[in-house]
Parts: C-alpha cells; sequence; structure tokens
C-alpha cells in the first residue's frame, strides 16, 4: 500500500513531528558537546545568541537560509516527481556563470534592477540546462538520475575552475576569480529588514535575493498545487503507471521538472556573487546543494516547510561558527557534526517516531486518526 | 463431543479506529473442512492473520486442540501445527520445488543433509495425499495450479494438521480449482483441519463441511452446509437479500465502434501476450473476454487504451486508426471517446495518496473546463467531483479525503464515475469488480448494463467467469494470447472452462 501509516491531523504531521525529531537531534549533539567537555547548554546558548543576538548575526543567519530556501526548492520540486536531483551543487557553480556573465556585460551599462532581471534569467537557464541534461538522460536512456546528477556536479567544478583560471580571470590577476562587478550590478541589502527587529547593523551580507527566495516559494506552492503541470508532476511522482494512464508524457515531465529544479538551484547563485562578493569565485557554493536535500527533507517537500528548515539550518551556520569562536575545544567539525545530526533525524530517520505518535494520537482519539479500513481488512 | 481443532474465543482486533474483528467466536472441528465467508473487508483474512501470528489480536483467546496458546509470530503457529497457503504464494521462483519446500526448514548448515532428508519426506507426502510434483523442477516453470501444491506441501512438510487456504482459487481455471478441491478432500480424510477463506458461494457449498459468515468484523452465523442455501448465505453476507443475477433485456447491437486486427502485443520481458488477435465490438453490446489470469488479457486491453505498445495489427476507433504500434497517447483516445478502466486500479486507476477530487480528473485533467489557463480551476474540478460522488454514491461523500482512506468498492466507483461521465462511445474495462463488495458489484453491474444500452460499446475481461456470462452478450474466450473460441452468454461454465484451459483449441480455432 502507498499510505503504509494511519493519517494524522496537519499540524501534527508537519509541526510536531519535525519538532520531536529536531529535539532527538540537539539532544544527541548535546551529548556530544558534553564528551568533549563543554556545556550543551552554554553551546545551545552561544548558538542562538550568534544567530538571532545581534544585527549582523540575523543577517548571517538569513543570508545562508536564503541560499538554502533555493536549493531546498530545487531538491522538493525534483522530489514531487518522484526524482532525486543530488546535483544542486552543480547547478548553483554554474548558475554563478549565469549571473557573472550578465554582471560582468552589463555592469557600466544598465540600471541595477535590470542587471538583476537579466541575471535572474542567467542563472536560471544555465542551472536549467545543467539539469536537464541528466533528465534528458533519465527519461530516454534510463540513466540513473542520482548517478548522473553527482557526476555532474564534478563536470561542473572542473568546469569552472578551467573558466575561472582562464578566460574569466581579469589579465595579471593571481586570485581564481572574476574581476569585482561595477555598483550596478550589486543587490540592494536588507538592512531595513533586520532593523525592522530593532537591531541596528552596519554591514550585512542580507541582500534582495531573501525576498526573490521567498517569492520563489510561494511560486513553487503555486506551481505544484495549482497548476496542470504541477498535478502532472505530482502524479508522475506517486505513481508512473498511473501517469502513462492519464496520458502524461513520462518524458517530458521528467526532463521539464528537471529543468526547473536546476533553474530553482541556479538562482541559488545570485544571494553569494551578486548579492554579496560581486565577483565569482572558486567554490562560492560552499555545500549550499547539499544542504538544500536535508532542508527539502526536513520541510517535506513544501515550500512552508522549506522556508523554516532554511532558517533553521542558517542558524546552524552562523551560531555554530560562533561556537567555535568562542570554545575552542568545538572546532568547526563538530558543527558538522551537529548538521549531520539533524540531517540524519529530520531527514533520513523521518520515520522513526511517527509510530508511537500515531499510537498516541489513536489512543486518544481514535476518531481523529482515519485509517485505511479496506486495505488492513483485505491486507493479509 | 470432540474437541475442537481450533477454538477462538472473543478475539478482537482493531486497527486505529476501524476495528476489523469484533468479539469473534469460532469453533474448527478436526477432520472437517470449514469455509469462513465475506465480503471484501469483513475481516476474514485478518482473523486468519491472527491465527497465523501476522498479526495479535487485541483481546481474545486461541486454543489448538483443546490447549491455550499465544501466537506471536508465524513460527508459533508452525510450531502448533497450523500451516498457511496465501493468496498471493510465497515462493521463490529461481528455485527448485525441494529448495522451496525446506526454505527456512533447512535444517543444518550444509543443503546436502537437508535436501537429501527433505527428498525422501517428500514422496513420502506426495504418496500419502497424492500430490504429485516433480522436486526438481523450477517454480517459475510451474503452472499456477501445481505452484499452489508446492505451497500445501511446504505446509505440510512442516509438519501441519490445520490448514488454512486463503481464496485458493482466485489465479485457478475451474478443472483447476475441482482438483484442488480433490486434493482437499483427501487431506481431510487423512485427518487435516482445513479452513478455506473465500468469497465464492459456490466452492464453499461444493467442498465444505461447515461454513462460518462474516459481516463488517462479526461473526454472523455458522452453518451445516449441507443445511444451507446459496441464497442464505449471500444475504447473510450482505445483511440484505442480493440480486445474484444481472437483470438485463437484448442487446441490440448497432455500428462495429471498435474493431481489432490481427494484433500481436508482447511484455515487458519480450514473451509474446497477445498472437494475432482479430475481433469487433458493436455499439449497444459487452463483448467478455474470458480467461485465466496471464493468458494475454491485460496486454490486450492495455494496448487498445494505449498503455502498452503494440507489435503489429491495427486497431479502428469509430472507423478510425489507432496508432497502436507507435505513439498512441491514452489522453488523445480520451478525447476521441475511448475511456478506460484498468484492472490495477491501486496503481494504475488511481493515486491513492491524491485528494478524491483529484482523482475524479485524472487522465481528463487537460479538459478546458477543469482549467484556468496553466491553472487548475480548483473550484470545478471540486464540484464537479462533489456531482460524481452524489450520483454514484461514494461514501464518504468527501472529495477532500485521500483516496487511499476509501474502500475498495468505493474507489472503483470513483473510477467508473470519471471514465463513465464524459460520455465515451467506447469503455475497455478490466476487472470491475476485482476486490469490490457484493453491494458495490450489483451497482457496477447495473451501470455497465446502462452503458451498453445507451449504444456504447463495452470491452470487458475478468477473471470472474460469472461475471463474464452474467454481464456478456458475446464471450471470447483467450488462451495463451489467442482467442480460442466464441460462445454466446448462454455457454455452460463447463463449456468454457475447456476452452480456457486450452482443451479443444484446436477444433474451437477452426
Amino acid at each position: 500500500m502507498s499510505a503504509p501509516y494511519a493519517k494524522l491531523p496537519a499540524w501534527a504531521d508537519f509541526g510536531l513531528i519535525p519538532l520531536i525529531n529536531l529535539i532527538v537531534a540537539f539532544l544527541v549533539a548535546g551529548l556530544v558537546v558534553l564528551l568533549v567537555g563543554e556545556s550543551p547548554i552554554e553551546a545551545a546558548g552561544l548558538l542562538l545568541k550568534g544567530a538571532f543576538g545581534s544585527g549582523s548575526g540575523i543577517g548571517y543567519t538569513l543570508y545562508y537560509a536564503t541560499s538554502f530556501i533555493f536549493t531546498g526548492l530545487a531538491v522538493a520540486v525534483a522530489f514531487h516527481c518522484g526524482l532525486f536531483n543530488i546535483g544542486g551543487e552543480g547547478q548553483a557553480y554554474v548558475g554563478g556563470l549565469g549571473v557573472a556573465l550578465v554582471c560582468l556585460t552589463f555592469d557600466g551599462l544598465l540600471p541595477w534592477w535590470l542587471n538583476f532581471l537579466l541575471a535572474i534569467a542567467g542563472c536560471a537557464a544555465i542551472g536549467a540546462i545543467w539539469a536537464m541534461i541528466p533528465g534528458w538522460l533519465q527519461a530516454k536512456r534510463g540513466s540513473h538520475i542520482v548517478i548522473t546528477t553527482i557526476m555532474f556536479n564534478f563536470i561542473a567544478a572542473s568546469l569552472m575552475v578551467y573558466l575561472l583560471v582562464g578566460a574569466l580571470k581579469p589579465p595579471g590577476s593571481m586570485a581564481p576569480q572574476t574581476r569585482t562587478f561595477l555598483p550596478d550590478a550589486h543587490l540592494p541589502k536588507l538592512n531595513w529588514l533586520i532593523e525592522m527587529f530593532g537591531f541596528s547593523v552596519r554591514s550585512t551580507p542580507l541582500n534582495l535575493s531573501f525576498i526573490l527566495a521567498l517569492v520563489m516559494a510561494v511560486v513553487v506552492w503555486a506551481l505544484i498545487w495549482r497548476t496542470k503541470l504541477g498535478y502532472e508532476i505530482r502524479t508522475m511522482g506517486f505513481s508512473p503507471k498511473a501517469a502513462r494512464y492519464a496520458g502524461i508524457k513520462e518524458a517530458r515531465i521528467i526532463v521539464i521538472t528537471m529543468a526547473i529544479s536546476g533553474a530553482l538551484a541556479g538562482m541559488m547563485a545570485l544571494n553569494p556573487v551578486m548579492g554579496d562578493q560581486h565577483r565569482l569565485q572558486l567554490d562560492f557554493v560552499t555545500g549550499a546543494g547539499f544542504v538544500g536535500i536535508a532542508v527539502a527533507l526536513m520541510g517535506r517537500s513544501h515550500p512552508a516547510g522549506i522556508v523554516p528548515a532554511a532558517i533553521l539550518f542558517g542558524m546552524l551556520y552562523q551560531g555554530g561558527a560562533e561556537i567555535s569562536f568562542v570554545m575552542p575545544h568545538i572546532s568547526r567539525d563538530m558543527i558538522v557534526i551537529i548538521q549531520g545530526l539533524v540531517i540524519l533525524f529530520a531527514g533520513a530517520l523521518e520515520h522513526m517516531f511517527r509510530p508511537a505518535v500515531q499510537a498516541a494520537f489513536a489512543s486518544l482519539s481514535p476518531r481523529a486518526v482515519g485509517i485505511d479500513a479496506e486495505a488492513k481488512g483485505e491486507g493479509a | 463431543m470432540a474437541q475442537s481443532a481450533i477454538e477462538l474465543k472473543g478475539i478482537d482486533k482493531s486497527f486505529g479506529a476501524v476495528r476489523a474483528n469484533r468479539d469473534i467466536d469460532l469453533e474448527i472441528a478436526p477432520g472437517t473442512i470449514h469455509g469462513i465467508i465475506g465480503e471484501n473487508g469483513a475481516g476474514k483474512s485478518t482473523l486468519m492473520s491472527i491465527l497465523y501470528g501476522f498479526y495479535q489480536a487485541d483481546r481474545g483467546e486461541i486454543f489448538v486442540n483443546g490447549r491455550k496458546i499465544a501466537i506471536d509470530s508465524p513460527n508459533d503457529a508452525i510450531a502448533a501445527g497450523i500451516g498457511m497457503v496465501h493468496q498471493h504464494f510465497m515462493l521463490v521462483h529461481n528455485f527448485t520445488v525441494l529448495e522451496n519446500i525446506i526454505l527456512g526448514a533447512e535444517g543444518a548448515s550444509l543443503l546436502n543433509t537437508g535436501i537429501a532428508r527433505a527428498r525422501s519426506e517428500l514422496q513420502r507426502l506426495e504418496q500419502e495425499y497424492s500430490l504429485e510434483v516433480d522436486p526438481d523442477a523450477i517454480i517459475e516453470q510451474l503452472p499456477v495450479g501445481l505452484q499452489q501444491r508446492v505451497e500445501i506441501l511446504k505446509a505440510l512438510y512442516r509438519g501441519a494438521e490445520i490448514l488454512i487456504l486463503d481464496e485458493p482459487t482466485g489465479v485457478l481455471t475451474p478443472a483447476e480449482a475441482d482438483h484442488l478441491f480433490r486434493i482437499l478432500r483427501k487431506l481431510k480424510d487423512e485427518g487435516k483441519t482445513i479452513v478455506l477463506i473465500t468469497h465464492k458461494l459456490r466452492e464453499i457449498m461444493a467442498v465444505t463441511d461447515n461454513v462460518s459468515v462474516m459481516r463488517q468484523g462479526a461473526m454472523v452465523a455458522t452453518r451445516k452446509t449441507a443445511a444451507t442455501t446459496v441464497e442464505e448465505l449471500a444475504e447473510l453476507m450482505v445483511g440484505r437479500r442480493v440480486l445474484l443475477r444481472v437483470e438485463k433485456g437484448e442487446a441490440r447491437p448497432g455500428e462495429v465502434k471498435l474493431s481489432v486486427k490481427n494484433l500481436s502485443v508482447r511484455d515487458s520481458r519480450g514473451v509474446l501476450m497477445v498472437d494475432d488477435v482479430s475481433f469487433d465490438v458493436r455499439g449497444g453490446e459487452i463483448v467478455g473476454i474470458a480467461g485465466v489470469a496471464g493468458n494475454g488479457q491485460s496486454e490486450l486491453i492495455e494496448a487498445i487504451a494505449g498503455t502498452r505498445r503494440a507489435e503489429t495489427g491495427t486497431v479502428l476507433l469509430d472507423g478510425a486508426p489507432i496508432d497502436v504500434v507507435g505513439a498512441a497517447d491514452p489522453g488523445e483516445l480520451r478525447t476521441r471517446g475511448l475511456a478506460h478502466v484498468p484492472e490495477d486500479r491501486h496503481h494504475v486507476g488511481l493515486v491513492l495518496p491524491f485528494e478524491e477530487n483529484e482523482n475524479s480528473i485524472l487522465g481528463y485533467h487537460g479538459m478546458d473546463f477543469y482549467l484556468n489557463g496553466p491553472f487548475l480551476n480548483i473550484e470545478a474540478i471540486r464540484s464537479d467531483a462533489r456531482d460524481k460522488i452524489e450520483k454514484y454514491d461514494i461514501r464518504p461523500a468527501d472529495c477532500r479525503l485521500k483516496t487511499a482512506n476509501f474502500s475498495g468498492g468505493n474507489q472503483q466507483k470513483i473510477v467508473l464515475a470519471r471514465e463513465m461521465e464524459k460520455d465515451p462511445g467506447v469503455l475497455v474495462v478490466g476487472q470491475p469488480t476485482r476486490g469490490v463488495d457484493v453491494g458495490a458489484i450489483e451497482f457496477i453491474h447495473k451501470q455497465l448494463i446502462a452503458m451498453r444500452d445507451q449504444g456504447k460499446a463495452v470491452l470487458l475481461i475478468s477473471v470472474e467467469l460469472d461475471e463474464i456470462r452474467s454481464l456478456s452478450d458475446r464471450i471470447l474466450v483467450m488462451f495463451d494470447g489467442r482467442i480460442v473460441g466464441e460462445r454466446g452468454p448462454d455457454a455452460t461454465e463447463g463449456e468454457l472452462g475447456l476452452l480456457m484451459a486450452g482443451v479443444e483449441a484446436q477444433e474451437a480455432a477452426e
């Protein structure tokens, strides 16, 4: 049966269970902190303070979250079609090429908002093409998308090194990066947003692409649940046989879905390249593509879950840096462990506590849990 | 009075809010064949799963031969002398008969000793119960009837004194089923106790000594088979009087709506499943294709409906060709008036995690009526779904409910409503009442007859011979990919059974 679990109320499904998973992840992380001889409570305090305790802390948290929203949405769209797009990292990386080409070409000519629109189109198009190739190989040749998207990450990395030490590098420069864009190709900062929370801030990496990320979350929601294309994507994801029966063209939907997924991943590049560093650097993605997988898992592939999950991971990135700064025993690697535990409990072990929660609900209020009577009845 | 082989007292089992078994008492006398009948979802399988240790009862006691025991796993059941033959065989396809029989009871870490012992034991069992099977045959090369025999031998090899058979005849031809019944009687004569779970009333009458009827999780009656009738049992099963015969008038066949010519189809393994099949279906008639499952009927209707590529042949829909060999598109065929109720509603006809209203447009989701540009017109979709729910009496009447939470009969009604409401000229229907309760069967049959009476062409395949016989105006029998005979609706079961088994194939083909 495709509904192996009883139905829970939506708030429990989307709120309670992720919360339990998260609490367990932090408890285990606390044990690890205890093992290296630091106080978990103090570490938790530092984490929160580092992430939300200051204007620049909030700025960094949301800056990281912006990248994770894009990559999380990218993974989620593919999930809905039953595709596991591991290639967000590479798609975002080549997306940076789209941003850089637009900015390097037009930064002295066009106003920032026109550059912004062109850069969106550029990074989305290149990211889409980069994801469409594995999608096409899956649809037409049956090459498994997990394998091909991983391989495309390596191809992207090699391609970008080649370009950044070659054609894109200004002559005479020793650094593998492009020249700095002119101010016409810088995205506006969102200092006002942080000031709304009553913090003062001088410099923050948080930029307009955060708003774009939120807009894309709404767009993805509408696409998946309110359009014909989204309906076909979900049908395909749940049951390819039903999709064929319904006259949905399998190959077409796979390629289109991967293109959308890749475009979203590619748009992640706007945030660091155009919003913060103002140049294309080597390895600017720094794992955001992979974090997107955890964000999508934790957010249950729903934009309303992905945005908070992305902010949570942004908090871990920013607050984690704070912990390793103050607590010398806790290195950067420890932060990776904590992030790994969150991914493990929120993503991979997502169903671990579900049966217990369901049993609790069933005993509390049997009516709330509509079990598939027929399936159970003839199940064995 | 002799001690009961099995006695169940007050068995209760709930899945969440659903009480699958309510306070069930059951006594099964040793050395008898005891039938348990009930509609799908009545709780038969759940009860037997409790007896075999797949589920644990919430309350209640189990006595085997007068001794109270706890059955926490199938191993406990086997130790207590209970064996089970499942509806879907639990055999390893590329193992030999012998290897399958010792699976899980190998006895030692080296196989040869176990195999040698099993071989002699198997010979004894075969002789004792006349259950001949070649111990070295590979399972997948055996016909279904023999595979089932291996399942029975497996249970006997483990020392089963009590044998539970769950819907054993679903995959058998009438002749194979008769053979099975002879084996069961023989086992009974040797002192074994047999529990037969089925929803087919005729089998109960043919082979059992006693019969218990389940309805909605409760045991409603136990009768001596000799002292009851089919009508009484049907009424007990459903809780009201049921029309066992479908009432329909004369067919008035009109124009040829669907014409199949020299169609050949291979399955995904490359095996030729449909071999040069030709026939016509006219408006106003129901053409039924009878056959044992796996003789090409599924591939035939899939090819016609465009969900499987044919190898050669042509199909004409209202005189215009369907590109069955190249790129037939089920979506386009729908717009041309060919509706398709697929055999497998769980994986093909429905998307179970979808809401009911989302499934009510599957395949028709591209129609302007349901769309606003690229967006779904949620209001139109839901109000349309609510109309269908009312018209087809789909319960519960909630178009936002997940489809998985509907019963089998109501799921089938969702599919039928969707396919019939767009006024198709041709309806291709596969297994319309598989896993559907008796009440809904009646409704579905009436709908199909109504379609016929409106002048539509209906092509029906079903493994239920009774269904084919009572609905069809013409019956085509398929065996081994070919149509081996055509009969009228008054053909006897024996006659069709022989055709289905490939006997007389030569004469019939002439």
